[in-house]
């Protein structure tokens, strides 16, 4: 019903509560990477497009939460925080549905199989990868917190901690990275030359899902930082 | 005067109809709008908010009441251009309440944030400029209250600024924060109590002819402070740390320390409101009442009668059972924003500025002054997104409120005018 009362409109939907439903949305995404991997190792097809059905429908759902975000932040809006982080920070999580996408989406067209030099290291290497995005999350649900406290005080200074966390948690990932690179590259005169580039690229992709989460911690400090 | 002699049991009917039309929307609207915001934080249910409003609200227009009443009554219009014609003065403010009430009808259906209290100061001036003659209206008056309207939102922004950033440095901040808001919930709840009770009674109990001393009345402030901060340290220490939600959010057992503390602040509001809103009803009333019963003469000093500060706090709580049952319950929805220490900051920052208005006899919007202590919260960093489009909107209901209420006053007086003669 309608009244004169201007504090029924005067609220914004939150775009924090937003972010953190879409971050753990993203990081769905990521969770299937292990056991789509494990499938592809026992050669089970089925599951491999199981898994990668998974991740498509997170996928498609992490960008209506994105639309959602979009569609109601109007520069009109006071935030607390500066609207152009925000929206970067969504693109960062954002990415890292895509690029898991993007793997499994390659992986079920091309009907690909993992090569046997490259057999030990890809299990290690997605998990690595898999615990930055999950850090990653865990430190995106501190954003209620930090609304709280005003993104500043002893909060802030905590979740500055946490992100200093991720980024040697993504040095760590980069290494395993460059371990199955090489195992990759010492094999690849075995390999048909078309699935060397496209492993390659792949290992690239999975090492993004590392890469955008650290970068979503990233703009979180600068969020942090700018007040 | 034969005219006041002739109507004057007519005229002090229609005032009192208009007069309760007139409260009875307030209560309806603006009551519920400053209580809802209790109710939407989860402090108190809707039925609680209706007692905790209809006893303070109360409380508020008869102790507190009294200097805003005689600024809307005697200190917009001068009436000494009147003097041949009291009866003018009985049919303006008659139009002025008919105008304001009419408005406020009109706008609460298409949802627009007009105030209450410019319309009724709208109606004065449009009435007083066209009935009597521009230098009718005390034009300093008029400005002061134009400023009080700008600045009083900006005030209780200020004030709510501040508090949240104590709140935030106090106990937010702290490694313990639920043991930290029950440590200094007390005092908060102390500042609610002593400034209300500070303001009352240093200005608005001159009009019940008690007098009391700067220093009485500080002290009485300080007492009245501590009894409401040891109530409200009872109540706190029985409020109890959810382990399992602060596993989701670490501040949900602060918010469950301040809920009750809302409580108070609701008391506060309801208090404020009355204290300044009820004039828009009664102000006019009291006008007339006085005129007619003393036969036509224009006086200046006659005290107010309790009577009608009673007759205005029954409109106003009426309103608020009738019809501000539902607009309470709707707008809880739309507030989630504002948990309980947020709503506790602006509905502090509010009350206080609303209380500071009326003891300075200034008619203030207790809305608008609750969105600007909202806005505070905002500017500490506090709300995930506010709508500031809705700050133009406020604006452009102030432009448009005052010369519509103005005109249709106008039109009021000569239609009364017409019917009465004179």
């Amino acid at each position: 019903m309608k009244t004169t009362n201007p504090l029924g409109r005067l609220f914004g939907p939150n775009p924090f509560s937003l972010l953190k439903e879409h971050m753990r949305v993203a990081l769905s995404c990521a969770e299937e990477l292990p056991a789509l991997f494990e499938a592809l190792l026992k050669g089970d097809q089925s599951e491999v497009i199981r898994r990668k059905d998974n991740i498509f429908a997170f996928e498609q759902d992490a960008d209506d939460i994105h639309k959602k975000v979009r569609q109601h932040l109007p520069r009109t809006f006071l935030l607390p925080v500066n609207r152009r982080d925000l929206l970067d920070l969504l693109e960062m999580q954002d990415k890292i549905a895509d690029v898991t996408q993007d793997v499994a989406g390659l992986l079920v067209e091309r009907q690909m199989t993992v090569p046997d030099g490259i057999k030990e290291h890809i299990l290690p290497f997605v998990e690595e990868c898999v615990k930055v995005c999950r850090y990653g999350a865990t430190i995106v649900e501190e954003l209620d917190e930090l609304l709280e406290t005003g993104f500043s005080g002893p909060e802030a200074e905590s979740v500055s901690a946490m992100i200093d966390t991720l980024n040697e948690m993504e040095d760590v990932s980069d290494e395993r990275g460059m371990d199955i690179a090489r195992a990759l590259f010492n094999y690849e005169d075995q390999m048909n030359p078309v699935s060397v580039i496209f492993w390659h690229r792949l290992i690239e992709w999975i090492g993004d899902t590392a890469d955008y989460s650290e970068a979503v911690g990233n703009r979180l400090r600068l969020m942090i930082a700018s007040k | 005067m034969e005219i006041i002699v002739q109507y004057g049991p007519w005229f002090i009917g229609l005032a009192l109809l208009f007069g309760l039309y007139m409260t009875w929307g307030v209560g309806a609207n603006d009551l519920a709008n400053a209580m809802g915001t209790s109710v939407g934080a989860g402090a108190l249910t809707v039925r609680q908010a209706i007692i905790i409003a209809a006893v303070f609200e109360f409380a508020g227009a008869v102790l507190a009441g009294g200097s805003v009443t005689s600024t809307i009554r005697k200190g917009i219009i001068e009436p000494s251009g009147l003097e041949a014609n009291p009866e003018y003065l009985v049919y303006g403010m008659l139009a002025a309440l008919l105008s304001a009430g009419f408005w406020l009808m009109i706008a609460s259906q298409r949802g627009w944030p007009v105030s209450t209290t410019h319309s009724i100061v709208g109606a004065l001036v449009g009435f007083g400029i066209v009935g009597i003659g521009v230098d009718s209206v005390n034009w300093g008056k008029i400005v002061s209250i134009v400023i009080s309207w700008v600045a009083s939102p900006m005030l209780g922004g200020f004030l709510a600024y501040m508090f949240m950033q104590s709140i935030r440095k106090l106990i937010l901040n702290n490694p313990d924060p639920f043991e930290a808001a029950k440590k200094w919930g007390p005092y908060y709840i102390f500042l609610v109590g002593f400034v209300i009770s500070l303001v009352t009674i240093t200005k608005g109990l001159k009009h019940l002819d008690i007098d009391i001393s700067m220093i009485n009345g500080f002290l009485m402030s300080v007492l009245v402070g501590v009894i409401t901060a040891l109530a409200g340290g009872y109540l706190l220490r029985r409020a109890q740390r959810d382990l399992e939600a602060e596993k989701d959010y670490r501040f949900a057992s602060v918010e469950k320390v301040f809920a009750p503390m809302m409580i108070f602040t609701a008391c506060a509001m309801a208090f404020a409101h009355g204290s300044n809103d009820v004039a828009n009803g009664i102000g006019p009333l009291a006008a007339i009442v006085s005129t007619v019963n003393s036969g036509g003469a224009i006086l200046q000093e006659s005290t107010l009668p309790i009577w009608i500060l009673l007759v205005g706090g029954l409109g106003i709580v009426t309103g608020l059972v009738t019809m501000g049952y539902r607009v309470m319950r709707t707008i809880g929805k739309k507030i989630t924003e504002l948990t309980p220490t947020r709503g506790f900051c602006a509905e502090l920052a509010a009350a206080s500025t609303v209380v500071i208005a009326s003891g300075t006899g200034l008619p203030v919007s207790t809305t608008h002054i609750l969105v600007g202590a909202v806005m505070g919260v905002g500017l500490a960093r506090g709300i995930g997104a506010l709508d500031l489009r809705m700050i133009g909107k406020i604006v452009a209901s102030w432009i448009i409120t005052l010369p519509i209420a103005g005109v249709v006053a106008a039109l009021l007086f000569f239609l009364f005018k017409g019917i009465f003669g004179g």
